[in-house]
């Protein structure tokens, strides 16, 4: 019975392709659009995700102040008012489970005929925790390292890539920063790029006295321009932030109310603001999708409706043969769910295949995930049922005379 | 078995227009016997074909009783009578009333789709009545693709696949010439012979003749009720049994 009833269903859709294939139309707009924008959407949340990841969690960065000059301020982070010390107190709050302090610069590196500019990080062996950045291979250099500055560095990916090709294995070889030169120690595992896109394996790291010393000069002695602190959960993170500026001005003796010679800035919040709003883009884009989809079930209501009318007779000749009202309103109501779900599996394969030209086109992430797929197929069978239960209501009362009578 | 299949007392039927109830039967009594041939005659508009919706549970009296098998109608409840007309009753209409886009093996198996029987069977029982009335050869034809006489004998068939004790014909003939008339008048008398009972609506005196008993309606009234030939001449073994 309910196979008869599904092969005449498919037998009237048949009946007239161009009108079945427009209602159709509307279903697989629907939800492809909404396939694509949830591929688009959880794509820029992943890649989102992972460069705060990539960053480490529950992290604050302490500046420096920007210098005066005649009345002029500079850069924050230029001025030489943060020092190891401050790191080494810093360690000492409530609620604190890693401090690096980091100073930066770039420079020319050279081995052998190749030679390339990058950003030199000297920091502890802290830093590497604090980031959650292991190595691909060697080792990290040690307090030891720090304490006698010794001429040692870890390089990212993007450097062996262009300095040592894919030949030469780097570790222990000596490359030459500002005309010293440095053994390398360890190789740093890719981390991929930040939220504004700068390549973070474009990077050397050294210890930070050796940077102090021997590549940056120093304008102060132990000075460094930026402190990463640590706190220890997400929960902590305010009395962190209190902590440390409370600690800093006293040691910076900066009276109540007077301007700070430092900034502490929460890069977790950052990137969750960031995160925040890939989810609510990608939330919008799918609710967008979802009114073409209710679009869609509105046009197959409105062909349902007509086709009730234009089929009255037959529903007559179907009463007058011992259809029940339930065969009647089964009848239509298949013909409307079969519609959207064929509608909805083009529209799958269409909103998939449109995902991935994305994806070869912009190189954007795309994530298909089975859920978003299965949410558009159950949303589209519903809409199916929802929209097609009117019409087929309509049809299985219509009185059996009158629908005789309807030419 | 009941002996009579159609058993209607004091029968009223009015329709509601915009000046009031307008009374189509008036106080209609009627009995008819298993295995009878009737003919109802009349004018348009003396009722007749009010009547018949009636019979055939398409249309509910406004007043009085309509027995069919033994079993008061108005008792019944929608799925009952959607099964009275599947399996008790077969129409035959004027306009054949074929599924265009069907095929005439589908349109003949139709009812038996609603009654739940597999497809297998459907089809070998309407291929079986598709033979017995001559269209063996058209079961994939469409019902445009054959005459009007030819559709008709398609509709005969749909009308007996259930095995039904009782056919309603309206106007059979109506769309027919003479001698496809003929043809079909044919049909019916040897259905009758093989028992079953058939109630046929028609305004002429010569297919009306076909019939064992002639019931003439005028403006909502019986008016003459005439037995021409005994009920149960010689019965053959019955068709639907043989299926």
């Amino acid at each position: 019975m309910f196979t008869a009833m599904l092969g005449e269903a498919w037998h009237a859709m048949g009946a007239n392709r161009l009108r079945t294939f427009l209602t159709m139309l509307g279903m697989v707009i629907g939800v492809s659009a909404v396939v694509l924008m949830m591929a688009i959407g959880q794509g820029a949340e992943a890649a989102v995700k992972r460069s705060i990841s990539a960053m480490g969690s529950n992290l604050f960065v302490v500046l420096s102040g920007p210098p005066t000059a005649g009345g002029a301020r500079s850069a924050t982070g230029n001025a030489p008012s943060l020092n190891v010390k401050d790191a080494n107190a810093a360690t000492e709050l409530d609620g604190v489970i890693g401090v690096a302090p980091v100073t930066m610069g770039k420079a020319q590196i050279v081995f052998g005929s190749n030679n390339w500019n990058t950003d030199i990080i000297g920091t502890t062996p802290s830093y590497l925790e604090i980031r959650g950045w292991s190595l691909s291979d060697g080792y990290a250099f040690s307090e030891s390292d720090l304490r006698s500055a010794t001429r040692v560095a870890l390089i990212g990916k993007t450097i062996v890539q262009n300095i040592f090709g894919d030949n030469i294995d780097p570790i222990g070889k000596t490359i030459r920063i500002k005309q010293s030169p440095f053994v390398i120690l360890g190789v740093l595992d890719s981390k991929g790029q930040t939220l504004d896109g700068r390549d973070q394996d474009d990077t050397i790291i050294v210890p930070l006295t050796t940077a102090q010393r021997k590549l940056f000069g120093n304008q102060l002695p132990g000075s460094v321009r930026q402190i990463m602190v640590q706190a220890e959960s997400d929960n902590t993170m305010s009395m962190v932030e209190e902590g440390l500026n409370s600690l800093l001005n006293q040691r910076h003796n900066i009276r109540e109310g007077a301007e700070s010679d430092f900034s502490v800035r929460n890069l977790t919040a950052i990137a969750n603001s960031a995160a925040e709003t890939t989810r609510t883009m990608s939330l919008l884009l799918g609710a967008i999708a979802s009114v073409s989809l209710l679009v869609g079930g509105i046009g197959i209501m409105n062909i349902m409706l007509v086709s009730v009318t234009e089929r009255t007779r037959e529903i007559g000749i179907r009463m007058a043969i011992g259809a029940r009202q339930r065969d009647i309103l089964l009848q239509f109501l298949l013909e409307a769910i079969v519609i959207s779900i064929v509608g909805c599996l083009i529209g799958i394969a269409i909103g998939v295949g449109g995902a991935i030209m994305v994806n070869t086109i912009t190189k954007a992430e795309i994530i298909i995930s089975v859920n978003s797929v299965a949410i558009a197929f159950g949303v589209a069978a519903s809409i199916g049922v929802f929209f097609g239960f009117y019409p087929a209501r309509k049809a299985a009362r219509l009185n059996p005379i009158e629908a005789l009578r309807y030419q | 078995m009941q002996n009579s299949v159609i058993e209607v007392n004091h029968l009223y039927k009015d329709y509601q227009t915009a000046a009031g109830p307008f009374p189509v039967l008036k106080n209609v009594n009627l009995s008819i016997e298993n295995g009878d041939y009737v003919a109802i005659m009349g004018h348009s508009g003396s009722g007749k074909s009010t009547f018949m919706n009636i019979l055939g549970c398409l249309d509910k009296p406004s007043k009085g009783e309509y027995i069919l098998d033994g079993h008061p109608v108005a008792d019944m409840e929608q799925n009952a009578v959607a099964q009275v007309r599947n399996k008790t009753i077969g129409f035959v209409f004027q306009g054949f009333n074929l599924l265009a886009r069907s095929s005439l093996l589908d349109n003949v198996a139709l009812p038996l789709v609603y009654a739940g029987v597999d497809k297998a069977e459907r089809h070998a029982r309407a291929k079986l009545l598709l033979e017995k009335v001559g269209l063996a050869k058209y079961l994939n034809s469409r019902p445009n693709q054959i005459s009007g006489g030819q559709q008709q004998r398609v509709a005969i068939a749909r009308a007996l696949v259930n095995k039904p004790r009782l056919i309603l014909a309206d106007e059979p003939t109506g769309n027919l010439d003479s001698t496809t008339s003929e043809e079909i008048m044919a049909l019916f008398s040897e259905l009758n012979q093989e028992g079953i009972t058939i109630v046929l609506v028609t305004h002429e005196a010569d297919i009306a003749e076909h019939a064992s008993r002639q019931v003439r309606f005028l403006d909502g009234r019986i008016v003459q009720d005439t037995r021409t030939k005994q009920i149960g001449m010689t019965t053959t073994q019955p068709m639907s049994e043989a299926i």
